[in-house]
């Protein structure tokens, strides 16, 4: 019989803030609170167009397609730790594979969506596989020169990307002979989209790979050592949210009709790695949260307009030293 | 043959040699200590064996293939474990979780499986489950489970690195000061440990520590090494009783008694 | 212009932009070596050094000229108010970083980087200033070959900025706990080495060289612009890796190869000065993919 030493103390309840936090976490455990709260959030989500102006319509659009930008950029830094600077090219690259795809080859646009998954998950492995085997503080930089390199390869190849002004006339998509074109349509589908990222980074984060990447984050000589192959899943990690941004990107040019390489700057990446840090890096729940602060704002951001990047920066700054788990509270086990 | 053979095994830093054509055996089921001064070069050694420091000349044979250029993470797949020094667990995780970490080299689920949770996929969730609730069971915390591994006493914490190292379920666990800290109740529960994962579970177990006593309590062979060499090498009385030994040990400052 | 003549005027023009380089590499290195960060707004310390300079420079004009006796006085004021700025930021921003995971550090490095690169920005309005010195073309020649004095002092100054550092980290008892610091910082605290303190004094030293860089590279190229950091960042930050990552000596051997090697790698036809930006970063991947550690650089040994 295995000796038993100490019995299980339990640990203090917390006052305060975080005692409150604590208190949500403790109802949301159980099953049956879960799902009403969920259901009644599906339930309004739902319903939303009904009561609602295009305006409203649009912003939430546009705040499923961050949701998933960000659920991508939280595989990659949430759960792997890995700072990706340059994760708006993966977006690009979907976006001007669907959108060459079904303007130029006249594609169906639900059958343009893996090839276009399938190219953004190839750079990520070129990218990835000679700069993740080195010390994660390099791929910052890197990253980040990647990132420019493909946006200005989107902007000089002419011929096939359209150049500076980009490409324009893409198709909008049919769902079944029904062609979208109008916000309440592009609601719907980018909610069955957001939906679907939602549900395969929680199965991804709860599952063997999910854990491996956060054992690499933690400590990767530790979990080399615990027999895993760090690089192997670093690298599995900054594909996957390749793969992510490029579904979004699909999207994103199917919305717009119209894309150019001014979408896809640096101050995109970052507007992305804001939302995850102001959200909660490493929580399904921060990335809903960051990416609708991000999009709720702009009317905050137009008015401060360049002053942006600097506001960012100072959030970036604040966000690390005083609340480093993001608006979304952490669980205390 | 021996589970374990070091033949020869050199490590320099710069120009210092910290291990001096070592060779030793750790033999199928046994428990095998390693000791010496302070700076002699154990944990150089553990590392040489996991693969984390590549020697500069030697071989380092596991089940009769050679390891030493082998990286951490193949070395543990072919079933050497590894516990650390300075208490390394993944601390933004579980104890659950950090377990588990152990079946990863075990299992082979990739992204695919994880998103449409395939019965296949389950059933491999289902046993990574069960592995690290017997290893947590097995060391006695299984209670803790759920905890947030850093959350535990120091005492604790050491036994979650002990279940994280069965869970790779390896044939050779090296402990690398696994008494370090302990208090007397804590190192003979060790001992009892060490003896039931020798007993029930048939693993051969090697490990460097510096308190004499639990060292001479629980090995059946001990390897002394200092300066990087290899001075004696025998069971307990013999090594006690070696002059060599006790010169190296009483001609150095040892900081630990026990 | 025989070929001999373009090599020498190579050399020279590649000696000052070694130097640059050189300088601001020695800030990454010893702030990687101590607390194992790639400080990614240290590009945007030299640009601010470069910008302070100009300041005090502007301010000096009417009091001491702005010849060399200005010029001098601007570097060494910049240099020491940029070192504070760096304490400042290392204080506010990475210090409390240091028990946080990797991904933290650089998250706020970012964030540094961002407002040290836009406040100067919305300053100047984007536009780029003349840096005004009063400083001729003059120099010396060799036939077609022209070394301006200018060139001369920048490269001699640096040279004894280099010296002075070596000096600094091999002999003071600073720079041996720098050196102690970087090989084991947990050790050092328990020896009674103030860490903090240490930690603090590289990153003066870090920011005051790339101060003065900054402001010799004003003095050099004559203008300065908020955008200068980032390149010159990336370049330094090349040159400290291909030299070898907290390695002194690494980063002013890295500085004076990349100098040498752009200088003489846009002289290639078909490469050309558009691309230069481009070939340094595609001599980084290379130095990443093939020698991580460096030319100077040993293969790491972790410690566990």
């Amino acid at each position: 019989m295995a000796g038993n030493g100490t019995a299980m103390a339990p640990l203090p309840r917390r006052t305060g803030f975080a005692g409150f936090e604590d208190r949500i976490f403790e109802l949301m455990d159980q099953r049956g609170y879960r799902y009403a709260v969920l259901g009644v959030l599906l339930a309004a989500v739902l319903a939303l167009p009904r009561f609602s102006s295009n305006y409203v319509l649009e912003i939430f659009t546009n705040s499923f397609l961050y949701v998933v930008l960000c659920l991508g950029l939280n595989i990659v830094a949430g759960y792997a730790g890995l700072l990706d600077l340059g994760y708006a090219a993966f977006f690009a690259i979907g976006a001007y594979t669907s959108g060459v795809l079904t303007s130029q080859f006249g594609w169906n646009f639900w059958l343009a969506i893996p090839p276009a998954l399938a190219l953004a998950g190839a750079v990520g492995v070129m990218i990835g596989a000679p700069t993740l085997r080195l010390r994660s503080d390099y791929l910052a930089i890197v990253t980040l020169g990647a990132g420019e390199i493909i946006r200005i390869l989107a902007r000089n190849l002419k011929s096939i990307t359209g150049g500076p002004s980009g490409l324009i006339g893409i198709k909008r998509p049919a769902f079944f002979g029904l062609e979208l074109n109008q916000i309440s349509h592009y609601y719907y589908i980018f909610l069955v989209m957001v939906i679907l990222a939602l549900v395969v980074s929680y199965r991804l984060e709860h599952s063997r790979l999910g854990r491996a990447w956060k054992y690499v984050r933690d400590d990767e000589d530790v979990a080399e050592a615990m027999g895993i192959p760090k690089s192997l899943i670093k690298l599995s990690a900054y594909t996957m949210g390749a793969m992510f941004a490029g579904l979004g990107g699909c999207f994103f040019a199917a919305k717009m009709t119209a894309i150019s390489p001014d979408s896809f700057t640096f101050l995109q990446s970052l507007m992305i790695v804001v939302a995850m840090v102001l959200g909660g890096m490493g929580k399904i729940a921060g990335m809903v949260v960051g990416a609708l602060v991000m999009v709720l704002f702009p009317e905050v951001f137009r008015t401060i307009g360049p002053l942006r990047m600097l506001v960012f920066g100072i959030i970036l700054i604040l966000m690390m030293v005083f609340r480093p788990q993001g608006i979304w509270p952490e669980r205390r086990h | 043959m021996g589970l374990l053979e070091v033949q020869d095994l050199t490590l320099r830093f710069g120009g210092l040699e910290v291990i001096d054509h070592l060779s030793f055996d750790v033999d199928e089921g046994s428990i095998v200590s390693l000791i010496g001064p302070n700076g002699a070069g154990k944990t150089s050694i553990f590392n040489c064996l996991t693969g984390f420091y590549r020697a500069n000349s030697g071989d380092i044979r596991f089940a009769g293939k050679s390891v030493v250029k082998r990286t951490p993470h193949e070395i543990t797949q072919r079933g050497m474990a590894r516990t650390f020094q300075n208490l390394r667990l993944f601390r933004s995780l579980s104890v659950m979780e950090n377990v588990m970490s152990g079946m990863h080299c075990r299992t082979h689920m990739g992204a695919l499986g994880a998103i449409l949770r395939s019965p296949r996929q389950r059933r491999e969730e289902a046993l990574i489950h069960q592995t690290a609730e017997e290893c947590l069971d097995f060391v006695g915390i299984l209670h803790y489970k759920d905890r947030r591994a850093t959350t535990l006493p120091y005492g604790d914490q050491r036994r979650v690195e002990w279940a994280r190292a069965l869970a790779t379920r390896p044939r050779l666990l090296l402990f690398d000061e696994p008494a370090a800290g302990l208090n007397y109740e804590e190192k003979s529960r060790f001992i009892d440990l060490v003896r039931r994962i020798r007993e029930q579970l048939r693993i051969t177990i090697f490990m460097i520590d510096h308190d004499m006593a639990m060292i001479m309590k629980v090995s059946e062979k001990v390897i002394v090494i200092d300066y990087g060499r290899k001075i004696a090498e025998g069971d307990c009385e013999e090594v006690q009783n070696d002059p060599k030994v006790i010169e190296a040990y009483l001609g150095r400052e040892d900081e630990e008694a026990h | 212009m025989s070929i001999f003549d373009i090599i020498a005027q190579q050399l020279a023009n590649s000696l000052v932009l070694g130097s640059f380089y050189a300088l601001v590499a020695i800030g990454y290195s010893m702030v990687y070596g101590i607390i194992k960060l790639l400080n990614f707004a240290h590009g945007d310390i030299f640009m601010v050094g470069a910008f302070i300079g100009f300041a005090i420079l502007s301010l000096l004009t009417g009091i001491i000229g702005n010849g060399w006796l200005g010029i001098a006085v601007a570097i060494l004021l910049s240099m020491i108010a940029t070192g504070c700025l760096g304490v400042i930021i290392q204080r506010v921003a990475y210090r409390p970083m240091l028990a946080a995971p990797r991904l933290s550090i650089m998250i706020t490095a970012l964030g540094v980087s961002l407002v040290l690169f836009n406040s100067v920005m919305a300053m100047t309005n984007g536009q780029y200033l003349a840096f005004d010195t009063g400083l001729s073309y003059d120099g010396i020649d060799y036939g077609p070959i022209h070394f301006s004095y200018t060139q001369i002092v920048l490269v001699i100054s640096t040279a004894v900025l280099m010296v002075g550092m070596t000096l600094f980290v091999e002999k003071t008892i600073w720079g041996k706990a720098m050196r102690a610091i970087s090989i084991d910082m947990e050790v050092c605290r328990l020896m009674g080495i103030d860490v903090n303190k240490i930690i603090a004094l590289t990153f003066f030293v870090g920011s005051a060289l790339a101060a003065a860089a900054g402001v010799m590279a004003g003095t050099y190229y004559g203008s300065i612009h908020f955008f200068m950091g980032f390149i010159i960042g990336l370049k330094a930050f090349t040159a400290a890796v291909l030299g070898g990552i907290g390695i002194l000596p690494g980063a002013m051997l890295g500085g004076l190869l990349l100098g040498t090697l752009e200088s003489f790698g846009t002289q290639i036809p078909w490469i050309g000065s558009q691309w230069k930006d481009v070939f340094s970063f595609g001599i980084l991947i290379l130095v990443l993919v093939f020698k991580p550690n460096g030319l100077l650089g040993r293969t790491t040994i972790e410690r566990m």
